[in-house]
């Protein structure tokens, strides 16, 4: 089995948050944390990324945009949900325009509380994630996980 | 053993072993560009571990006819380097290689998304960019030596270099266009920068984007091997310089690419035909009068 742990690229979504997550994100990249040394790459494509980062809770307007980015995603994929706005839709909850966290349009892995999440936290959430990654992997070569165009068979015959 | 056995373990030899080169460069240029940001960086066989897990992802594709189109430029680009390696013909390769670039600019602008085909327009523009300096140096090459042909050229008394500083100035110059890296990054945005997504590979993903992965490190040895080509001549002892140099060449580029931000196209296209016209021009006009 081939190790891809090693080299996980990252691709990061901003919902409806304060963008106190998306600059914790940001100082994940920093001579500080430095998140490169494992493997980590933050790109801007979902075509090329592994791991999805999504920061803040998903409204009306914005759910449709989260699904399409997972779905542009390659297989084995992941999601992390970083900061309680991405958990459970956060303080904002009981807005009008809020749907909840990010598990209400796709299916979330790994779960990063905080407010906002401290780095050390997000990069936690992201190790925890790469294990998921591998594990998705061992079921897609077993084909136990539907591939790309078996997909698209699928949603056709749908 | 004739000459054919010899070319052939030759061209077996680059096919194998410019990837592998073309990585190791690569990740050694991650792990130096991450010290010069006081970071520790990713491992050297960082380059590998990306390659193998791309190749292990769900293929994905906008348009078949994408899959087709990477290879071919995969195939041209490897021949580019195959051609200046066996000894053959420079301007030939030169013309291959934007061969292939085409090939790379089709599979971007097939997808129809904006952004891929930005990239690819801007692409083209880099082409523009550094197209007349090649020329001007297969030009000034075939002036001191009397051949386009990279065996006769590696053959002389004294390093090319020797006649052609100017063009040797340029070609580094384009070298940052050719390579992609700031502040001439315009086609692909790198990884903090992205305005443009990915550029010209945004639709480009898993097996496919390792193939341009592949690419990319088959050129940079191709590159590296035509600095090389400046310095090389019959001594022996030139060789060693000649790698030498190549990976001092390499570094500046790291250098340059680390303490730049990104120019717009309209001046990377003036800058870099300006440099061209008084350096590599003036050395040519020079040459000329020498040569007479």
């Amino acid at each position: 089995m081939y190790n891809i742990t090693r080299s996980p690229w990252v691709m990061h979504y901003d919902g409806s948050s304060c963008n106190g997550c998306d600059i914790e994100v940001l100082a994940c990249l920093t001579p500080v944390y430095d998140a490169e040394r494992f493997g980590i790459i933050n790109t801007g494509d979902p075509m090329q990324a592994d791991i999805l980062l999504v920061t803040g809770g998903i409204n009306t307007q914005n759910a449709p945009v989260v699904k399409q980015l997972y779905d542009q995603m390659s297989d084995p994929k992941v999601v992390v949900a970083v900061g309680v706005c991405a958990c459970t839709g956060g303080v904002f909850k009981d807005c009008y325009n809020i749907l909840g966290g990010a598990d209400q349009v796709i299916p979330v892995d790994v779960y990063v509380p905080g407010c906002a999440a401290r780095p050390q936290a997000i990069i936690d959430g992201i190790v925890k994630g790469i294990g998921v990654f591998q594990e998705r992997l061992e079921k897609m070569e077993k084909g136990e996980l539907k591939n790309q165009e078996e997909k698209e068979e699928a949603g056709k015959e749908e | 053993m004739n000459e054919m056995t010899v070319k052939i373990i030759v061209a077996v030899c680059y096919v194998i072993l410019a990837p592998i080169l073309g990585g190791l460069l690569d990740g050694i240029g991650r792990k130096i560009s991450a010290r010069m940001q006081r970071r520790v960086g990713p491992p050297i066989l960082q380059p590998f571990h990306d390659l193998g897990k791309l190749l292990h992802k769900d293929p994905i594709h906008v348009a078949p006819s994408q899959n087709f189109l990477m290879m071919s430029y995969l195939f041209f680009v490897i021949l580019t380097g195959g051609m200046i390696f066996l000894g053959m013909d420079l301007l030939m390769s030169m013309f291959i290689l934007s061969t292939a670039v085409m090939f790379l600019y089709f599979a971007a602008t097939v997808t129809g998304s904006p952004y891929s085909t930005i990239g690819a327009t801007r692409e083209l523009l880099q082409m523009v960019a550094y197209e007349p300096c090649v020329l001007l140096t297969c030009v000034g090459f075939y002036i001191v030596r009397g051949s386009f042909e990279t065996a006769e050229i590696i053959n002389g008394d004294i390093s090319p270099i020797a006649y052609l500083p100017g063009i040797f100035v340029a070609f580094i110059f384009i070298l940052t266009i050719k390579m992609r890296k700031s502040p001439f990054d315009i086609s692909t945005s790198h990884h903090p920068n992205q305005e443009i997504v990915r550029g010209i590979t945004s639709e480009i993903g898993a097996k496919n984007f390792a193939v341009f992965t592949l690419a990319e490190w088959y050129e940079t040895v191709f590159l590296m091997g035509m600095v090389a080509l400046f310095i090389v001549n019959k001594n022996p002892i030139s060789i060693p310089v000649a790698i030498v140099v190549a990976f001092l060449v390499y570094f500046l580029e790291l250098l340059i690419d680390n303490c730049s931000a990104r120019m717009k196209a309209d001046k990377m296209i003036k800058l870099s035909w300006m440099v061209t016209i008084i350096a590599a021009g003036a050395n040519l006009l020079a040459l000329i009068y020498i040569f007479k």
